[in-house]
């Protein structure tokens, strides 16, 4: 899962590194501060001493090394001549480790931006080359989700690693190492510390998290009620039962407040916990090395446990102390953070790794000879559904030109038939030729440009009309897009919006109505003058009159165009040459309106209740 | 953490009573016009309206709390002086030559007796500690409750113009998010900022009575923090707005493209797509490598300008040490005070870190103040909402038949209703039978003042009769409904119910003997039985089994796994479109009401399962006053008046027959030269 990921780093790899590295040096120099400082103070501390070795002096030692420095003269002003090289030393490391935060604070930030970013592209890039079969089989909210929450969260989770996860350890270990150079024996407090508080934080949130886990639940369940009273508004108030959803409400709510404050106060025992380690830890740390600190200089030969220490050594070691735990509860922090983003994680992963199950042929043929259609005794069954068959022994021959109408009811795979013409799926017996030659053989774009197909759940795009246009001939010049929708009938309304072909189309194409819409479709559609049209239920919107005059001036403008109809209304089959009727997944019948007639139940009903007459007048007003 | 200081500590309730004006902001621009005289200002107030409700509902505990928080932190801000009385007690002393731990005659207090002491007042402040954060989870998520419950209240009480004028997202993510937002601020940044303003108080108060050079030196370096706080906080937030709108951006084109899809992969739109998605992508980028760069550097720039402050206040401390210079602070003041300067040094330099350590907290928590700010704001602006009026005073009661053919009030359920009419003038009541009579008169209605969309719209309803509204969407056929109902108020006319103008009847009372189907069937979380019985709470199994048959939906519940306690999953979303109108429809027979409003909604079933839900109306119909709307015209041809609309005008009525003899827009709808949309 991490090597698929750590592939989208990529151009980010020398950020990452470098904010790292930056990491690295800034937490060496804040280990060192304390250490210097501890050095001037114990340095201090001898100046006053009464009797203090002047030789001593005249060697300037930083950190127990001999620097060769020394500044002859009185005790005093030798003093301060080494006060002021500390003072240097320390701007400096102080100087450099702010530089070094600076710089990998932007690394950092440049590498998880920078991550996120190709990350959302190999996503976005992989699911374009998804064919249907894959877009199935994920819910289009579940790839929104991996493509923006889920990429957020790994991004955050990714800043977290490089920032924390690794500053946090190497800050123990080399405030760790630090202390044990002072004093191995506090370094040994300090380490059993640290892992108290380690344990005590791990086994809160381990308590907790089942709780949370139910409480979630309970707080969705919550929500959705809101979200049901928000969208049934009407609803509650029709039937006046404002006063009884917030009594059901209530209950929701009180329940999730009394799971809460259960679990939360679980939680709110970790910062006491916390506490109480360190105040302990700074006591003990305290009075043992003013044991160690007083015992050592007035006992003759007394042995401090771990080392002997000096007044300068107290300060440096109380901080070590404090940085030893902030870094592990810093620790916890981020892995509780790392374990939220794993399922992001996990998410990304499965869609990176699915392979497109539709590939075009290498070499594949390019040129469609003509809209001839033939369907040679073809099964199809929807992946992960094998048992049942979407489409059974499928048998058709339709000539280029011809018009063809289907009709079926619902589930009765008049879909699944028409989208094997443009390989959106691949058959799984049997074959479908186009122009004489097998689909699978075309080259998949030159194969699809000569189909237009109109989808049944149909999507504008934000942008101009002229833009959402042009999706079907991205040269069209603006006589072309005119054209194509003066052929879907279009125009009229184009034309009476006040920015025409301009006109805006918001996302979701919420200003135009479902039959404005079908008709925009049929025009993207029809633009790139297709060698076969197919309309899947695409004028259901559209008032009889229009629909026939779209497949009237379709059939004068296109004629050489095999056309493919599939429609609930009859009426919208006027003018085809054949008509097929499907019925769970099979073929039933084939045939002109008048043989249908005659030879099919299914038509004859569906043209007897569409065309009812007024003759049965007020009969139907009786209660059964 | 400014607006928490400049409140006063005790803002009681009273304070957000005076806030039931609207915040115009969340209002769309359409109503601005009508509220301008309404502008209110109840944005300062979201922290003092906060506090208020923690104040309303867990006064002594807050306080409690408080307390508990100042215990607590001055522990923490002694841990210095700890030091500094460790220092100068017991280390300096040995190098005066006095051997000592203390104890004895030394008059010196023992080492050990001073950790005791210590030791006893950390466990005191670390009970503090567990009294606070326990006292918080509980009046967090007890405010959380009542702000919560609060708001829905309030949301039930809105007109339904209000949820017209807001997407559900948007309300929905004042729930969610919103109250997060909240929730973060009570149960963590608020105990935190408290924690932080103790601590640094009592560290000033420290560092005053140790050393004024020292505190100088520290207050001048927390000003360069301060500083820069403000201006990495400032530019990383404007950077961050940046970054949420590039973001916005390339969600908004996601989700477009992701629903899209497969029309992408029909237009063969796939390497389009990509490049589009690249620049957005690309801009996206570049704002959050902005906004984070800003975001990080934050903690490293404070904790090593505390570094700076550190090494500082250790040279000059030295400084002074190795000059003899001289050290005052307010401490010098008391009798018997000695603090040996290099003890000051140490303990200064635990103090610098101290202080660092909680401007940085403070500063972490400056973006959950804002987002507390926002999220509140939009809190209290639903809960500032003006509430539907209802100055009705018309009661539905239950009615029995006197013997000259009146009404008179009855104790029990007859079948029979009246109307409760008292006339306040001259102190009677009458009753009048509840018939279901129905008139219009000249009605004007308008969403947006001064955008008519109903005009001059007449017509009477007789008992029993059944009236049709046919016309394209947005013709006004749901809207005249509405009227009915009182969802909307009229600008102009009359509506009248049984002869009482429909404004003096209460409003629920109205609703309740007006049974609606409507158009957007919605499905509560709950069994097939809780739906049914939501149009009467109190309905028998057996009236519930019955009304479900009475609308043909009997059938298929029987077919269910467990009948009718079938559970309903997210607005029944487990059932087909036909079987949830069914529901719908046995919902409302339930009810039983005098005067049916069916708004069908049958454009997306087939025309099979139209005929059975068709079938399920009809029989819900008979002997009642009703008001249907159409799409197909086959189910309004028996009606006694059939109503065409058009932009908001009726411009043919009459029945079939009559409205075919005139060949007008009924009859080309009807002959199908002409279809809906």
């Amino acid at each position: 899962m991490i090597g698929k990921l750590a592939r989208s780093v990529r151009e980010y790899k020398l950020p990452s590194i470098l904010s790292v590295v930056f990491i690295v040096f800034e937490v060496i120099l804040e280990v060192f501060i304390p250490l210097v400082c501890s050095d001037l103070i114990n340095f201090i501390e001898g100046v006053r001493m009464p009797g203090a070795d002047e030789a001593i002096w005249h060697n300037f030692n930083l950190l127990n090394i001999s620097t060769g420095i020394s500044f002859p003269g009185d005790l005093e002003a030798s003093a301060i001549g080494y006060v002021f090289i500390y003072a240097a030393i320390l701007l400096v490391m102080a100087g450099l480790s702010l530089t070094c935060g600076l710089l990998s604070g932007m690394f950092c930030a440049r590498a998880s931006a920078g991550f996120a970013k190709n990350l959302r592209k190999d996503l976005y890039y992989k699911i374009q080359d998804f064919s249907f079969e894959n877009i199935d089989s994920f819910s289009t909210s579940s790839l929104v989700t991996r493509l923006t929450t889920d990429v957020t969260n790994v991004q955050n989770a990714y800043m977290m690693i490089i920032r924390i996860a690794v500053r946090s350890p190497l800050m123990f270990i080399s405030a760790l190492v630090m202390a044990f150079t002072k004093n191995w024996f506090m370094a040994l407090i300090f380490f059993i510390a640290a892992f108290l508080l380690l344990g005590a934080m791990a086994l809160i949130p381990k308590r907790a998290m089942p709780i949370f886990n139910r409480v979630f639940k309970k707080y969705d369940s919550m929500n959705l009620r809101i979200q049901e009273n928000v969208h049934a508004a009407r609803a509650v108030k029709a039937f006046v039962r404002e006063d009884y959803e917030i009594q059901k409400f209530d209950t929701a709510a009180t329940d999730v407040r009394k799971d809460f404050t259960k679990a939360e106060t679980l939680l709110a025992f970790s910062n006491p916990i916390v506490y109480f380690i360190m105040f302990v830890l700074i006591l003990i740390t305290c009075t043992l090395c003013t044991v160690f600190i007083v015992n050592g200089k007035t006992i003759e030969g007394y042995e401090s446990l771990g080392g002997k220490l000096n007044l300068g050594d107290l300060s440096a070691l109380v901080q070590y102390a404090i940085m030893i735990l902030m870094s592990m509860i810093m620790l916890v922090m981020v892995f509780v953070m790392i374990v939220m983003a794993v399922e992001s994680a996990r998410r990304i992963v499965t869609v990176l790794g699915t392979e497109s199950t539709l590939e075009s042929p290498e070499n594949g043929v390019k040129e469609v000879a003509d809209g001839s259609i033939v369907f040679d005794h073809v099964d199809f069954s929807y992946a992960g559904d094998d048992e049942k068959c979407a489409l059974k022994d499928a048998n058709i021959s339709i000539k280029s030109g011809e018009t063809i109408g289907i009709l079926g009811g619902t589930g009765s795979s008049k879909t699944t038939l028409v989208q094997l013409i443009p390989r959106l799926y691949d058959v799984t017996e049997g074959s479908v030729k186009v122009g004489g030659v097998d689909v699978r053989d075309y080259d998949l774009e030159s194969l699809r440009k000569n189909i237009a197909m109109v989808l049944q759940k149909n999507v504008l795009f934000s942008g101009t009309i002229k833009d959402n246009i042009r999706w079907g001939k991205e040269d069209a010049t603006d006589e072309e897009i005119v054209a194509a929708c003066k052929l879907a009938q279009a125009d009229e309304f184009i034309s009476q919006m006040p920015d025409g072909y301009d006109t805006y189309i918001e996302q979701g194409g919420t200003n135009v109505s479902g039959g404005q819409r079908q008709r925009l479709c049929i025009a993207r559609a029809l633009i790139a003058s297709p060698k076969i049209i197919i309309f899947d239920d695409s004028t259901s919107a559209v008032d009889t009159k229009t629909d026939a005059l779209i497949r009237k001036s379709m059939a004068e403008t296109l004629p050489d165009a095999t056309k493919i109809v599939i429609a609930q209304r009859v009426s919208s089959f006027e003018g085809a040459d054949r008509i097929i009727v499907m019925d769970g997944g099979k073929i039933s019948a084939i045939g002109t309106h008048d043989e249908l007639m005659k030879s099919s139940v299914i038509y004859r009903e569906a043209y007897e209740i569409q065309n009812k007459k007024s003759d049965d007048e007020e009969g139907d007003n009786a209660i059964a | 953490m400014p607006s928490l200081k400049n409140k006063p500590a005790g803002v009681m309730p009273e304070g957000f009573d005076a806030a039931n004006v609207s915040d115009a902001k969340t209002l769309k621009k359409m109503l601005k016009d009508h509220k301008k005289q309404q502008k209110a200002e109840p944005k300062k107030k979201v922290f003092s309206r906060i506090l208020g409700y923690i104040f309303k509902y867990y006064k002594a505990r807050f306080v409690i709390v408080i307390i508990s928080i100042i215990a607590g932190s001055i522990g923490t801000a002694m841990i210095p002086v700890i030091l500094m009385l460790l220092t100068n007690t017991y280390i300096e002393p040995v190098n005066g030559g006095v051997p000592t731990l203390g104890g004895g005659d030394t008059g010196v207090l023992p080492l050990w007796t001073f950790l005791v002491i210590c030791a006893s007042c950390y466990i005191v402040a670390v009970g503090f500690s567990t009294t606070y954060n326990v006292l918080m989870a509980r009046i967090g998520q007890g405010v959380l409750y009542y702000i919560r419950r609060d708001m829905f209240v309030k949301m039930q009480s809105l007109p339904i113009s209000y949820f017209d004028r807001h997407l559900s997202g948007d309300i929905m993510s004042v729930y969610t998010n919103d109250v997060d937002a909240l929730r973060q601020f009570i149960c963590q940044t608020l105990p935190q900022l408290i924690i932080s303003a103790v601590t640094l108080t009592a560290l000033l108060i420290i560092m005053l009575v140790y050393s004024l050079w020292l505190l100088l030196i520290v207050l001048a370096i927390v000003g360069v923090m301060i500083f820069v706080v403000t201006k990495i906080g400032s530019a990383s937030s404007r950077y961050f707005i940046l970054q949420q709108s590039a973001l916005g951006k390339v969600d908004g084109y996601i989700e477009e493209s992701m629903h899209g899809q497969k029309v992408i992969k029909v237009f063969c739109h796939e390497e389009e797509a990509k490049k589009d998605f690249d620049d957005k992508n690309e801009m996206l980028c570049s704002h959050a490598t902005k906004a984070n760069t800003y975001a990080n550097v934050l903690m490293p720039v404070l904790q090593n300008i505390g570094n700076i402050l550190y090494v500082i206040i250790a040279i000059v401390g030295s400084l002074i040490i190795v000059l003899h210079g001289f050290n005052i602070g307010l401490g010098n003041a008391i009798p018997g005070f000695d603090m040996g300067l290099i003890a000051v040094v140490v303990g200064f330099l635990s103090i610098a870190k101290s202080f660092t350590q909680q401007i940085a907290s403070i500063s972490q928590q400056i973006n959950f103040v804002a987002m507390a700010r926002a999220g509140g704001n939009r809190i209290f602006a639903i809960m500032d909402e003006p509430s539907e009026e209802d100055n009705g005073y018309v009661e539905l009661v239950w009615a029995k038949r006197t013997a000259d053919g009146g009404v008179e009030p009855s104790d029990t359920y007859t079948g029979l209703w009246a109307w409760k009419h008292p006339h306040k003038a001259e102190g009677t009541v009458t009753y009048v039978e509840l018939k279901g009579e129905i008139e219009m008169h000249n009605v004007d209605f308008a969403y947006v003042p001064g955008k008519t969309v109903l005009h001059d719209v007449t017509l009477y309803a007789k008992p029993g009769q059944k009236i049709a509204f046919v016309g394209s969407t947005g013709a006004g056929k749901t809207t005249i409904t509405n009227l009915i109902n009182r969802f909307y108020d009229i600008e102009d006319g009359k509506i009248r119910y049984d002869g009482i103008n429909i404004n003096k009847i209460k409003k629920p009372d109205l609703r309740r003997s007006l049974g609606m189907v409507l158009q957007d069937t919605n499905l509560f979380t709950g069994t097939i039985k809780d739906n049914i019985r939501y149009g009467k709470l109190d309905a028998t199994d057996e009236e519930v089994i019955e009304a479900a048959k009475l609308a043909n939906a009997h059938d298929f519940i029987m077919r269910l796994p467990d009948g009718y306690d079938t559970m309903l999953e997210s607005d029944g979303a487990n059932l087909s479109q036909g079987q949830r109108q069914l529901l719908s429809i046995a919902r409302t027979a339930c009810e039983n009401a005098p005067v049916l409003v069916l708004d069908e909604a049958t454009s997306s079933i087939d025309t099979r399962t139209e005929q059975i839900v068709q079938s399920g109306m009809d029989k819900l119909m008979t002997g009642r006053t009703v008001f249907v709307i159409a799409h197909r015209l086959s189910t309004v041809r028996n009606s006694n008046v059939i109503m065409v609309l058009d932009h908001g005008r009726i411009i043919e009525r009459g029945t079939h027959e009559q409205l075919l003899e005139q060949k007008g827009t009924y009859y080309k709808l009807y002959t199908g030269a002409f279809e809906l949309e």
